[in-house]
């Protein structure tokens, strides 16, 4: 047993976490910001904040992630981190030539005060940056939120640093998605092409953390939300927030600021999600739903009702962030599976909870932030054993040693493929993520099947 | 592609990647980017290391924590390890350097796959975090019931005051039994992972090692120093060593434990293999105990072979010479099989290596063994001594980011000092070429006119690999896939890829197959498509006509 001390009782603590399911704000603000168009993220701390942040991000997406720091030193630390930015973004521009750097701050910077609006302000007006470039920044200091907050803060940043609202209003909604794989918001823009809608997505890591082998390197993948898209949001009819936990911020600022009305959906995941976001984005810009999506939807739903039997019933239990906790709760309510046990180390708000007993039913155990982390969730699976997990790679130390299948999904993903690619989000995505849950169900079944028992059709 | 490094002048190549820095930074980086040479004596040029990074570089480096928890401790089984911080740097240090470990029993302790955290929130930055860094280590004493405990600092903590070692020691008051210490290992110390890894040899020294006198059964008993067990290359030294008949006390720290640890001073001599990142301890540990040490290497099948021969030498027995000169004879005529074959289609490639603190080192004789040349290499947290060999160590300017790194002083123990080797031994052994407190470096081993680069960075990666087109790079996870949508093989030398051992005489087999796997590979030859090399075709559909 690999987690051979994880003991069945439950103990309360109070300090101490074991196995966390989150981690912390800067990695999400250095995903969102690989989202924008020619921008280079850029870590304000000490040097090893970025290396984690790189490391993780390229093993999950095994592409190139870059990124810079501020190379804080014990000097730095006490005196302060401008002289560092303010040398760094010099280097950046002359080396790596960037529009736009996206600078997020770290425990470090924010513990010691650092005034980033101060500085970068300084950097402007003493011609620090050249003509048409740009720096903005976000907090993300560790102790607070999760990786998800500091996603949701760098979103935030572009549209308070670029929207802009002109007067004009042009025939186009924004599409704000919360942290989830390149991959998904492929997906989502694919919905979107389908239906003919104008957008603009914000961010989209799609076609840069997954990016193609043409024998070149690029430093600024073709992907990514261009400036000129940011600034056109402010004019936008409306923006759709999907995922509230890492998207909400970001449409209400749009509202505020650029007065764009905005909705708030569950991710797209599974066929009920992806039908009111369809729905919204149909009465949004006044469009019909296309054969193909209805295609797309008919296959899924096709495919939930061939396989029910193998589906339904199954206990499952889920660890990771709160977003996509709720598009997997939902997708496993809608194929008659049971969740037991929903675990987040980010804390959602109360709203959260609620959704979840929406989808699942009162019984469903529920626990975000503090020691929620997945030393409690393996002992909520050896109280009570689940067919399924869903989480990211961490959990396969469970898994091995309780011998129960997992089903990858969410931040990080270290050992596969798949979320770089194929999506979870989407009619599409459901059914990928059905056949996922069918292979391994039944790989099992087929596994532990007597002798007489074992079918050849199923 | 073999030669066609050798038409770049690498003068030429170092004038022109400076020609982009402003002038401060080129005069910097100028005195890291070294074209090597060596001359009489084995004088190699002058390097900068250790220094800091300049801001905006796209370094490979991480920080202190890192070198301390992540390198050093990390492997150990089990001392329980609190992270003391706000949540990143525990998580990111969660089993994610491959440090493999072998407990005894399914029962043994084994804390390696939990990752714990005092997750520092906002008001507990505010108002202090020791009150939760107490009632972590009580909570984790209740349910893991370790013997010692490590507690690791992250930046925040050494900002807002915490004593997190005022916290060690009552939390080791009021439960006598566990070992609790704490290591200052902020990120933001020093220039790089390596001022973790001399705060964390400090503190193995001052709080761990020498507190069970009872030695290891067994004859030969020697410690392997900077052996982290990546990829397994621990246990494979293991198999070897046992084959000779030596016995392993301790390693630090790869594959061991707790037990060991603390009584790795009744061992009678300490090699080392990452010199970088441990060569503190070997140094603390004669000076108090009278172990000697030596650098070896069991990188490379050739290294192993002079490795086990120098510590047979040392222990001097007859039997163990002759056990060892077998062992190698056996071992070797496997590694030249499959070397042999290899080398054939290996022969003149080139390969660029970007790693640690000795791997960028160790490595080159193993790609050397099937016939590839270094044709440039560089550490990524290193000092001159692991470049041009500790006979510089007098010259060492200690800079403002070193000095806040206690060098402790170390007095030899009142009872159990005892020199292993009497002066005239080590006078007549050192006449006949024996080397005791030996790293002559990395320039010295390397072809002239090699480029050595210091805390290579990406800009610098992307030059070199427009210039001289190596046939592999080795470097680490971050560098991966920068070189390797060039179509460029690369080879990750801090995790090994998910593969090994590469240590010793199996590795060094393991090693020399992926080499060749990597460099002829079928999939980096489909990157052009056939239609981007043919011209077009008028504008008409075949089936028009």
């Amino acid at each position: 047993m690999l987690l051979r001390h994880t003991p069945k009782e439950v103990a309360e603590r109070s300090a101490l976490t074991i196995n966390p399911a989150k981690t912390c704000q800067p990695v999400g603000a250095m995903y969102a910001a690989l989202g924008v168009h020619k921008c280079l993220p850029h870590s304000h701390g000490s040097q090893g904040c970025c290396a984690y942040h790189r490391s993780a991000l390229t093993r999950h997406y095994k592409d190139p992630i870059m990124a810079t720091t501020s190379s804080f030193t014990e000097g730095a630390s006490v005196f302060g981190g401008q002289a560092n930015i303010l040398e760094a973004i010099q280097n950046i521009f002359n080396l790596y030539d960037p529009d736009i750097i996206a600078v997020h701050t770290t425990c470090l910077s924010e513990v010691i005060g650092d005034d980033l609006t101060q500085i970068l302000n300084k950097a402007a007006v003493d011609g620090k940056i050249p003509a048409n470039k740009k720096v903005i920044h976000a907090n993300t200091p560790s102790f607070k939120g999760s990786h998800v907050t500091g996603y949701s803060s760098m979103v935030s940043s572009f549209v308070q640093h670029f929207s802009e609202n002109t007067g004009k209003k042009l025939k186009q909604i924004n599409l704000v998605p919360s942290f989830i794989e390149p991959s998904d918001m492929s997906e989502i823009k694919h919905l979107a092409d389908s239906m003919g809608v104008k957008y603009v997505m914000l961010p989209d890591t799609s076609d840069v953390v997954n990016g193609p082998m043409d024998g070149k390197f690029r430093m600024y993948p073709k992907g990514g939300t261009t400036l000129d898209q940011i600034r056109s949001m402010g004019d936008s009819m409306r923006s759709i927030a999907l995922g509230r936990v890492g998207s909400l911020a970001a449409a209400k600022l749009l509202d505020t600021k650029c007065k764009v009305p905005y909705d708030v959906f569950d991710l797209p995941i599974g066929l009920k999600a992806t039908d009111d976001f369809v729905d919204a984005m149909r009465k949004a810009a006044g469009v019909s739903v296309p054969e193909s999506l209805m295609l797309e939807r008919g296959q899924y739903l096709d495919v939930m009702i061939d396989m029910n039997q193998y589906a339904s019933g199954k206990k499952v239990s889920l660890v990771g962030d709160p977003d996509i906790l709720i598009g997997m709760a939902a997708f496993c309510a809608e194929n008659d599976m049971k969740v037991l046990h929903v675990v987040s180390g980010t804390a959602p708000g109360p709203k959260f909870e609620r959704r979840i007993k929406e989808l699942c039913g009162d019984g469903v155990v529920v626990k975000t932030g503090p020691q929620a982390d997945m030393f409690y969730f393996h002992q909520l699976i050896k109280s009570e054993r689940p067919d399924l997990v869903f989480g990211n790679t961490y959990c396969k130390y469970i898994c091995r040693d309780e011998d129960i299948p997992l089903i990858r999904v969410g931040f990080p993903i270290y050992d596969r493929i798949g979320h770089s690619y194929f999506p979870v989000t989407g009619y599409r995505g459901g059914l990928r993520l059905l056949e996922r849950v069918l292979d391994a169900v039944m790989d099992r079944q087929d596994r532990d099947a007597l002798e007489e028992k074992f079918e050849l059709v199923m | 592609m073999a030669d066609q490094h050798t038409a770049v002048d690498q003068e030429a190549f170092k004038e022109e990647t400076l020609a982009k820095y402003p002038a401060k930074l080129a005069k910097k980086r100028g005195k890291q980017i070294i074209v090597n040479k060596v001359e009489g004596d084995d004088q190699v040029p002058e390097i900068l290391a250790n220094t800091r990074t300049t801001p905006g570089i796209l370094t490979m480096r991480g920080c202190s924590y890192a070198g301390c928890k992540g390198v050093v401790l990390g492997p150990t089984r089990d001392v329980l390890q609190i992270t003391h911080g706000p949540i990143g740097c525990g998580f990111y240090s969660w089993l994610t350097r491959r440090n493999q470990t072998r407990p005894a029993t399914p029962e043994s302790v084994n804390f390696m796959p939990y990752a714990m955290s005092t997750d520092l929130q906002e008001d507990e930055i505010i108002f202090g975090g020791e009150k939760k860094l107490k009632a972590a280590v009580e909570e984790a004493i209740a349910l893991f019931h370790p013997k010692a405990i490590g507690i690791f600092s992250t930046c925040p903590v050494g900002l807002i005051g915490d004593d997190v070692h005022a916290v060690a020691r009552e939390m080791e008051e009021k439960h006598p039994g566990i070992n609790v210490f704490a290591f200052s290992c902020e990120g933001y110390k020093g220039v790089s992972q390596s001022a973790g890894h001399h705060v964390a040899n400090n503190k193995v020294f001052t709080d761990v090692v020498g507190l069970d006198d009872t030695p290891k059964e067994g004859k030969f008993r020697f410690n392997i120093l900077g052996e982290y067990n990546i990829g397994g290359d621990a246990f494979e030294i293991e198999r070897i060593a046992e084959k000779c008949g030596l016995t392993i006390h301790s390693t630090f720290s790869g594959n061991s434990t707790y037990e060991e640890f603390i009584s790795a001073h009744t061992a009678d001599l300490n090699v080392i293999m990452c010199h970088r990142s441990i060569n503190y301890l070997a140094e603390m540990m004669e000076k108090k105990f009278g172990i000697p040490w030596f650098k070896i290497n069991f990188i490379g099948a050739d290294s192993s072979a002079k490795s086990l021969r120098k510590i047979a030498a040392f222990f001097g027995d007859s039997d163990l010479i002759a056990q060892t000169e077998k062992v190698i004879e056996e071992e070797m005529a496997k590694v030249n099989a499959v070397r042999e074959e290899i080398k054939a289609r290996c022969q003149g490639k080139t390969v660029a290596l970007f790693v640690g603190g000795s791997r960028a080192h160790h490595y080159q004789e193993l790609f050397a063994e099937i016939g590839m040349k270094t044709i440039a290499a560089g550490y990524e947290f290193a000092h001159r001594d692991d470049y041009e060999g500790r006979k510089v160590l007098p010259d060492i300017v200690v800079d403002a980011d070193s000095r806040n790194i206690e060098e402790l002083k170390v007095e030899s123990d009142a009872t159990r000092y005892r020199p292993r080797k009497s002066e005239a031994e080590i006078a007549k052994m050192e006449a006949s070429g024996f080397s005791f407190r030996d790293y002559e470096g990395m320039m010295k081993d390397m072809g002239e006119k090699a480029l050595v680069i210091d805390d290579m960075n990406h800009y610098e990666m992307e030059r070199l690999l427009d210039a001289y087109h190596p046939d592999i790079i080795c470097a680490g996870i971050k560098e991966k896939y920068v070189v390797q949508k060039r179509g460029i093989p690369m080879k990750q030398l801090h995790s090994y890829d998910y593969m090994g051992p590469f240590a010793g005489f199996e590795g060094a087999i393991n090693f020399y197959k992926e080499i060749d796997r990597l460099v002829h590979s079928s999939v980096f030859k489909m990157t052009k498509a056939p239609w981007e090399s043919s011209p077009e075709l008028s504008a008409s559909y075949g089936w028009n006509d």
